[in-house]
């Protein structure tokens, strides 16, 4: 028996890197936070508005945005591979840290979600699915330290949905282009036009309902928090100094509402996002299109062999 | 313009309003998924995790008709005011 090589936890190299991948996990959170308090304007009453514009330039068909949004998601998407590389700093054939048997608890989690729904041959997109449910979800959640939540942003989440779509789109072309055509005008021509919009719902309907609850959850709370504030003025007012003037009917309340609007409403959209990539990405695949087209092009090798002897 | 602009308002208002009537669906649709999950929870208390999954899964995706009425009605309260006070001043200006 030989001793393995285990990494040694209480070294100092060991520690200062886990402090770099620490830091990298929160110093993006911190810079958007900075960021937004830099560049909201001061305002009063009710502030509905979109992602702020950090940065714009002159493109050639539209002015180019760089809003909260973009940097946001950066940002988000830094913390996450920090997190990751946090979570699997260490490994080794028998565990030495807790983090690595949360680390496994995730992989595993995920592998079993993705074979029980996508199958044997999508077996190995285990990653691609965590790692949308892990964006998405983070992106949601980041609204809890008081920043705009990138998928409350609907090009983000559009964005998301047409990868999904080019995907399904690349898996229905498997069977061959003239297959996946002749299939759209069944059971009968007059279906056609009913057939190519099905077709397009799948990417927008899955880019608005992501989009649409996570806005909602902000709208909502918005105005949750300007009607506290409203009725604190108008009920506390009375109060001396500073006190008249602090809502201090918007403690409590608003922080209760936001478990649902957004850590249940964030995670759950996170968790559908991602249910819905494996659903259709692997119900777009025409196997028996597929198989046909791969024996006759065999039976084409074969035949192409017989003549040339 | 101001008679317009006005009108305008209260027309969009009225029209945010009119596409929320887009929530009763989804609020029946997902009282009756509700509903059937509770009887077969009832049924068979042994799978209850596996109906509470499934159910919610089921109850969010029906709530994507609901969610289109409330981005219309987004929309025509932040963002179409916007847009159709400049049509409006352009067809003044226009006008004159």
């Amino acid at each position: 028996m030989t001793e393995e090589a285990r990494p040694d936890v209480k070294s100092a190299r060991f520690k200062v890197v886990d402090g770099l991948l620490i830091a990298m996990m929160i110093l993006p959170i911190l810079a958007c936070i900075v960021l937004k308090v830099l560049f909201t304007p001061a305002s009063e009453g009710v502030n509905i508005a979109g992602a702020l514009v950090y940065w714009q330039t002159e493109a050639p068909l539209m002015p180019l945005y760089i809003s909260e949004s973009q940097v946001n998601s950066w940002a988000v998407m830094i913390s996450i591979l920090g997190l990751c590389l946090y979570l699997t700093h260490g490994l080794s054939a028998r565990a030495v840290c807790r983090r690595q048997l949360l680390a496994e608890w995730i992989v595993e989690k995920c592998q079993g979600l993705v074979n029980s729904n996508m199958g044997g041959y999508f077996k190995e997109w285990a990653p691609f699915v965590a790692a949308i449910m892990a964006l998405s979800a983070f992106s949601s959640l980041i609204c809890l330290l008081g920043l705009f939540s990138p998928t409350g942003d609907v090009n983000v989440t559009f964005g998301w949905a047409l990868l999904v779509f080019f995907l399904i789109m690349f898996f229905k072309f498997r069977g061959g282009v003239g297959n996946y055509v002749a299939g759209l005008f069944k059971p009968i021509p007059v279906f056609a036009p009913m057939n190519v919009i099905g077709e397009i719902a799948t990417p927008v309907s899955m880019a608005f309902r992501h989009y649409g609850n996570i806005l909602s959850g902000a709208v909502i709370s918005a105005l949750i928090g300007s009607a506290l504030t409203g009725l604190s003025k108008s009920l506390l007012g009375w109060l001396p100094g500073i006190l008249g003037d602090m809502p201090l009917l918007r403690v409590g309340l608003p922080a209760v509402l936001s478990i649902y609007f957004d850590v249940f409403s964030g995670v759950m959209q996170a968790f559908i996002f991602a249910m819905l990539t494996m659903l259709n990405v692997a119900g777009a695949v025409p196997w028996e299109a597929w198989n046909a087209r791969k024996e006759k092009r065999q039976a084409r090798k074969v035949n192409l062999g017989k003549t040339a002897a | 313009m101001e008679l317009a602009m006005g009108i305008m308002l209260g027309l969009l208002g009225l029209g945010a309003g009119c596409a929320m009537i887009a929530g009763i669906g989804p609020g029946i649709g997902e009282g009756n998924a509700v509903a059937k999950a509770c009887e077969a929870i009832g049924r068979q208390p042994e799978c209850k995790s596996d109906v509470t999954s499934t159910m919610i899964m089921g109850c969010a995706i029906a709530e994507t008709t609901g969610l289109y009425g409330l981005i219309v009605a987004i929309l025509l309260i932040f963002v179409a005011p916007g847009i159709f006070t400049g049509i409006l001043k352009d067809a003044v200006s226009a006008m004159k």
